[in-house]
């Protein structure tokens, strides 16, 4: 019998497999990471497995995404990587009625049983192997070691895995908050089977026999575990096998049979030899330096802004220390009275802040001996409060003030800094000595240092190599500027057109760089920035993206040689006011030891899950909290005035009554928000009995995150499917939320829609979810700006569930509804107006909290409204405000009821100098794309700051807590400034 | 600083020496709607440039998370301004608005704030609207006007309808396009006559358009039928949507592509569901009827021309594919391609064609609802549809999109049996070799 052989090559986003079958028997196998290098890589690959192939035919077919660059180019045959997989396993495990498969940046799920289908991951989507690789370098482990801790954990945390950027942001907050790492490893597993089955398999049940493959899954033991355990399977019903590497591969070789192509050793690896060079000129970009010359005096220049350094052995004298606790970094610094640095730390946090500064400390008390006497200390960023508790830090300042005060020191006409850390971007503009924007990242676009360091490190290389090798780049790949997700892909794309290492540097630095200025400072043009533009960060200490900056510029900008310490030395010199100091002492500090522990906050229906750090002393630092409640503190700077929280009570006190015709359902969030008066008067008028779905919690996000079809659809929307879940649940008789196109009309609009979401979500319900099919739903079209046709419309559709209802019946409902919702309006109008006379009798700073209706709710919200409040700003809403503002026009059309009152709200904030507005920003809102720009327009007009908030799923509200103290820093410098 | 209150408008005076230019949307379409404009004394001229920079020009001048389609539309415009080929002293701007509650509606806006960040704030831009949003002095859609201009619309649907279902099949490969650009000239250069206003004229141009596509050698050949629905723009722009109909080419597919005739009806059939859902307009109704029933009898007229002069599959008519989401989608759904993007998917069901590519810009509103939203009940009651759902962004990856829509590719091949085109390729670079050694 004649042996007949086939080759399958599946060449992924990070590793290259290869597989030889000898009459569909595995004769030899190899998985090995191709660090970008396609090309060469399956050559290796194929040159290890010559001992077979030298002396036969075969057949060999490619697969994987970054292979069809090469199949292309070489004539190979090509499988899709899903189609490979699925003919594969359904020869291999025939009764299987479900593949599982992560691989490094892409997500599978296949279904055989019921209708076949395939989901792949979307373009937003990064909870896979790379993910969980950035993930392990960021709680400074080996994969393999995450795999070890997560298997000794105890709870689990929530974090987003959406997209890599928010899990990090979470996973950072964890860190800093110091959850353990076990734990933390064990939710970051448990975050990528929440987005596989959310994310892939959108409401579709995954039961049955499911074969889970791909190298996250064939290396994680605690991946495997959680997929388990969420997917409540039992072990004759899981199969992780030999060949989950290689099932793509295997596929491959498969299909290599069937398209009949012939290839000898020598054939195969000239056709793609003979290709190798064929380089894409496509999509590059200038190189940063023209020749050497350019580069010296590139060199050159930035040796300039320099401090002095002292020797700490020696000196003797005064002292102080300021802290830079970051996200991904700590920095300490030790100046004295001349300004010169006599000790200094820059190091990773390895998830835990507390024992690095501890070391510090006590290394610089050793070194310091009795010579030298520390003043005062100060600490910034993430880590603020925690530190500042556990060591006794005399002061805690906000990091846009201790970088400002730094800058200053190396540029004192400074008028733009740029300040790139390893998560945060913030850009403050100064205007008369005084802070005059702040421009922070959104969570979405925080293509910053650690991405890089990441990407270096999953190349082979440390971030100082990586940098480097960006310098020689010739043709630097254009990756766009969009988030970190996006640009793995057009990493994977330059791979895929056989980019260099150096070109792949450089290009990241440039994207990193135009993602600054145009995403985040939304400069259009480099005189929008200033004339004096000091750049720092940690970022910033790679030539690299310090070049690709001033290129992108075409302006020279100061780089102070502490770049990366700039947040600590802002803090020292805060530092030089303090006369005595509270900072532990060099005993206490032998002794200093802390223990963390969690618990579940049980003050009200939030339960927070509180991160509790002890100290030695029985003093205790709690975290994890959404409001200050947990805390147990009794000092607070609250106004006690918040409109949120008036309107959340008054929407969830109106009185259901029990009615004769029955129980209707009203989902608690989108539209509902605000009419709801309308629809429980009307409801309650006509003898239903009225059943909120209530306020959004976690849990009722939980119970329906399994039927939303689009993963990058707003939050708010996001939630409806588990009000709707809950309304099930409580056993309504029917279930309402209209379609409504138009909302009501409200003075100077051009025109008064409501968003395609809000508008049509019901439909896309019904759509979706399954359980619908056993309650009525009814979503009728109606028009509430016409009482008549409005009546029209309630009555054909509720004469479903009520066939003896009657017109004339509705007619008066209607008009009940409108009066409750009228007094709901106008009562919101005049608490906004009393909120106003009181703060400012009480001489406060009112905070317009501008955004939609729904994000009243506290789930939604994130609870930024109390946390404002906390901050001692008189918290009011864009609703309680807008009636009071002068005529607003504005440049784009207006034509949406919610977000027309923006536009006047933001009028009224102008004209007002002690009312600040914040604007609350969903994630993946379109129509806050339009408005917001409007709204910052109309503020910065008129010498006003603009401060936007984007909220998500999951929201960083220790980032959110930086912005709003910014903002307050900022106000009280103009404050002082004016009154100077 | 630019005028809070009003928009530059477009003078009668400058009609005279103004050069309007407009975005590169339906390439074929335009430049039949260019032609009727330029006849009635427009200088008016359809953007070609296509730079890689385009996105990145756009997205400086606009918020980074508007649709893919503004910043497009934007960075084309900017690029064409700045490149000095026009002298932004007499140069002006023409946008389509269609008023509705999608965001696409404030394009005008966003390039008109986009023109002031830029410098160039004194460049009007018209707002080609039907619901007359904004008033321009020199820019004026009479009827005979909008009527040449649907018929320029209908011309265009039929030649991509004819020419994508001969494409693939072409003995000789560039007959079709070559047909095409043909047909184009011949009709550009009659449009300004008789061509547009008998309608008499109009159907002998219908039956050469199809006659000449008939006498386009074919071969009877198997292949593929995947079919292009989505947002309007990223559905026709080969700039959105990173040369899709070429690449489904390519990997041996027949491109379907819904006609452009079904947005305008749709936008009609709108104005009358919201008569009759919410009570409004109803002055508007007896024309909306009219120009509804105008539009769907003039596509039936095409239909039987098509089913008259040859084997071509016509377009479905109208009211067909509204009653084709009963029970599915309600018609109020109607920003954005509202139900109509669903309609087209199950239109192209009934027409057997199973696969499809749904394309919108990434983060589009309204198809979260009316395409995303729709897969499940879709394949629930159509279990043999393969639909897979691209995003197109600034920065999204040409490959990760193109592996997705190989999938689809593959399972439709696997569904249909026919094999995928580098082997035929192969075979026929085989054929063609051996055929020179023996020659």
């Amino acid at each position: 019998m004649t042996k007949s052989y086939s080759v399958g090559i599946d060449i992924g986003s990070t590793t290259a497999k290869i597989v030889v079958l000898c009459n569909n028997t595995i004769v030899f196998k190899k998985y090995e990471r191709h660090f970008s290098q396609v090309r060469k890589k399956a050559l290796e690959l194929i040159s290890e497995a010559k001992d077979y192939l030298s002396r036969i035919d075969f057949t060999v077919a490619i697969s994987g995404s970054a292979g069809i660059g090469l199949a292309e180019a070489s004539g190979i045959p090509f499988v899709q990587e899903v189609f490979a997989t699925r003919e594969v396993i359904k020869k291999i495990e025939p009764d299987a009625s479900a593949v599982i498969e992560l691989g490094g940046e892409d997500a599978k799920i296949i279904f055989y049983d019921g209708t076949p289908d395939e989901r792949m991951n979307g373009s937003c989507a990064g909870g896979t192997g790379a993910f969980i690789d950035q993930m392990a370098t960021l709680l400074a482990v080996t994969p393999d070691e995450l795999d070890e801790l997560s298997q000794h954990s105890e709870r689990l945390y929530t974090i987003a895995s959406r997209c890599g950027v928010f899990a990090k942001t979470d996973i950072q907050a964890l860190l800093n908050q110091g959850a353990g790492k076990a734990d933390i490893a064990a939710s970051i597993y448990r975050s990528v089977v929440n987005q596989t089955i959310a994310g892939l398999a959108q409401g579709r049940k995954i039961t049955g026999k499911v074969v889970f493959l791909g190298g996250p899954l064939y290396y994680c033991k605690g991946l495997r575990t959680s997929f388990k355990e969420a997917l409540n399977l039992d072990d004759e019903n899981v199969v992780f096998p030999d060949y989950a590497l290689y099932s793509v591969a295997l596929g491959a070789a498969l299909y290599s049979q069937s398209c009949g192509k012939q290839y000898t050793y020598s054939s195969l690896v000239s056709s793609i030899t003979e290709n190798i060079d064929t380089v894409e000129s496509a999509d590059r970009l200038e190189g940063l330096f023209t020749d050497k010359d350019e580069y010296f005096a590139f060199i050159q220049r930035h040796s300039k802004a320099t401090v002095s350094f002292i020797d700490i052995s020696t000196y003797s004298g005064n002292a102080y220390l300021g802290i830079d606790c970051g996200s991904t970094t700590t920095k300490l610094v030790l100046i004295n009275d001349n300004f010169d640095i006599i000790y200094q730390y820059y190091g990773p946090n390895k998830g835990n802040p507390i024992e690095i500064i501890k070391e510090q400390l006590i290394k610089i008390y050793d070194l310091a001996s009795n010579r030298i006497h520390i003043k005062g200390s100060t600490v910034v960023g993430y880590g603020e409060e925690l530190i500042k508790n556990a060591f006794g830090v005399d002061k805690g300042i906000v990091e846009t003030l201790a970088h400002y005060k730094a800058a200053k020191h190396f540029q004192p006409e400074v008028d733009f800094i740029i300040d790139i850390g390893g998560q945060d971007m913030k850009c403050f503009k100064i205007k008369n000595g005084a802070i005059d924007g702040i421009m922070l990242n959104e969570a979405c676009s925080s293509g910053c240092g650690s991405f890089i360091e990441t990407f270096a490190h999953s190349m082979g290389y440390t971030a100082a190599e990586f940098a480097e090798k960006g310098l020689h780049s010739t043709a630097p790949v254009n990756l766009g500027s969009r988030c970190t997700v996006f640009m793995n892909s057009s990493v994977k794309q330059s791979q895929k057109d056989g980019a260099t290492v150096e070109d792949i540097s450089a290009g990241l630095a440039i994207s990193v760089v135009k993602n600054a200025i145009y995403k985040v400072i939304r400069a259009s043009s480099p005189e929008d920035l200033g004339k004096h533009i000091v750049v720092q960060g940690g970022t910033f200490k790679s030539d690299t993206v310090l070049r690709a900056f001033e290129k992108e510029l075409v302006r020279e900008v100061v780089r102070p040689q502490i770049a990366e310490l700039m947040g600590a030395y802002g803090a020292a010199l805060h530092a030089m006011h303090i006369k005595e100091t509270t900072l532990i002492s060099s005993e206490a500090l032998k002794d200093f030891s802390h223990t963390v522990s969690s618990a579940q906050c049980q003050l009200c229906t939030n339960n927070c899950r509180l991160t509790i750090n002890k100290f030695p002393d029985g003093r205790s630092f709690i975290s994890g909290n959404q409001c200050e409640k947990g805390l147990g503190k009794a000092k607070s700077n609250s106004s006690g005035i918040n409109l949120f929280e008036f309107k959340r009570q008054y929407l969830q006190n109106i009185p259901s009554v029990k009615g004769s015709r029955g129980r209707i359902g009203l989902p608690l969030a989108l539209g509902i928000y605000e009419l709801l008066p309308l629809w429980h008067g009307i409801f309650t008028d006509l003898g239903y009995e009225v059943v909120l779905s209530g306020m959004s919690t976690r849990k009722i996000y939980e119970a329906g995150q399994f039927t939303i079809p689009s993963d990058t659809i707003c939050y708010p929307a996001k939630i409806m499917h588990g009000h709707v879940e809950i309304l099930i649940k409580k056993g309504v008789d029917a279930i309402f939320y209209p379609c409504l196109t138009y909302n009501f009309a409200e003075k100077d609009t051009d025109n008064h829609y409501n968003c395609p979401i809000v508008a049509y979500y019901s439909e896309l319900l019904n759509a979706n979810m399954d359980d619908l099919r056993y309650t009525k739903f009814l979503y009728p079209f109606l028009n509430i700006n016409n009482k008549k046709v409005l009546a029209k419309g309630l009555f054909d559709s509720l004469s479903a569930i009520s066939p003896d209802i009657t017109l004339k019946q509705i007619r008066s409902a209607i008009n009940n509804g409108y009066s409750k919702y009228h007094e709901y309006m106008d009562e919101v109008k005049k608490q906004g107006e009393l909120a106003l006379a009181k703060a400012r009798a009480d001489n406060r700073r009112v905070m317009i909290l501008a955004g939609r209706p729904y994000h009243i709710d506290l789930e939604i919200g994130h609870g930024i409204d109390k946390l404002a409040d906390s901050l001692g700003f008189a918290v009011i809403s864009e609703d309680s405000i807008y009636h009071l503002a002068q005529k607003q026009p504005v440049n784009v059309l207006n034509q949406w009821t919610y977000h027309s009152r923006l536009y006047k709200a933001a009028r009224f904030a102008a004209d007002n100098p002690d009312v600040e507005l914040v604007q609350l920003v969903s994630f993946g809102c379109g129509v806050d794309a339009i408005t917001s720009d409007e709204v910052s327009d109309i503020l910065t007009d008129s010498g006003k700051l603009y401060t936007q908030i984007k909220i998500d799923e999951i929201t960083n509200l220790g980032a959110v807590k930086i912005r709003l103290r910014s903002l307050l820093g900022v106000l009280e410098e103009r404050g002082e400034a004016a009154n100077a | 600083m630019h005028d809070k209150k009003g928009y530059v408008k477009f003078t009668k005076q400058m009609k005279s020496d103004y050069v309007i230019l407009a975005p590169d949307m339906l390439p074929m379409h335009f430049k039949l709607i260019l032609c009727v404009l330029q006849n009635e004394g427009y200088n008016i001229e359809l953007l070609e440039n296509n730079d890689s920079s385009i996105p990145e020009t756009g997205l400086r001048y606009v918020h980074n998370d508007t649709c893919y389609p503004a910043i497009l539309v934007i960075g084309q415009f900017l690029e064409a301004i700045k490149s000095g080929k026009y002298d932004p002293n007499k140069t002006a701007l023409i946008m389509f608005q269609t008023g509705g509650g999608c965001r696409a509606s404030n394009y005008i806006s966003l390039i008109r704030k986009a023109l002031a960040k830029a410098g160039y704030e004194n460049i009007p831009v018209i707002s080609f609207s039907l619901m007359g949003l904004e008033k321009h002095p020199g820019w004026k859609l009479s009827l005979p006007l909008l009527r040449k201009l649907l018929y320029a619309v209908f011309y265009a649907d039929l030649i991509k309808l004819l020419m994508n279902q001969c494409i693939p099949y072409e003995i000789t490969p560039g007959d079709s396009v070559k047909k095409s650009d043909e047909l184009m000239k011949y009709l550009t250069n009659g449009i300004a006559d008789r061509s547009l206003i008998s309608y008499r004229e109009i159907k002998k141009n219908f039956i050469y358009i199809i006659k000449e596509f008939a006498s386009v050698p074919l071969k009877r050949e198997k292949k593929i039928k995947v079919g292009i629905v989505g947002e309007i723009f990223v559905k026709y722009s080969p700039l959105a949507n990173n040369n899709l109909e070429d690449f489904l080419l390519r990997e041996g597919a027949e491109v379907v592509l819904p006609g452009f005739v079904d947005f305008c009806i749709y936008s009609v059939y709108n104005g009358i569901v919201d008569n009759e859902l919410y009570g409004i307009n109803g002055f508007l109704k007896p024309a909306q009827k009219f120009a509804f029933d105008f539009l769907v009898n003039k596509q039936k007229d095409v239909i039987s021309l098509i089913k008259e002069h040859s084997d071509f599959d016509p377009p479905t008519p109208f009211d067909q594919v509204i009653s084709l989401c009963d029970g599915v989608i309600g018609k109020g759904v109607k920003m954005g391609e509202g139900w109509l993007l669903t309609a087209e998917m199950l239109e192209l069901n009934e027409q057997n064609v199973k696969n499809i590519v749904c394309t919108q810009p990434f983060g589009c509103l309204p198809n979260h609802i009316c395409g995303k939203g729709m897969m499940k009940p879709l394949k629930e009651s159509h279990p043999d549809i393969n639909i897979v759902a691209i995003d197109y962004d600034a920065s999204a990856s040409k490959v990760n999109q193109e592996n997705r829509i190989k999938l689809m590719l593959s399972n439709a091949r696997q569904a249909s049996g026919i094999k995928a085109i580098t082997e035929t390729d192969n075979e026929e670079i085989k054929n063609r070799e051996e055929a020179l050694s023996f020659g």
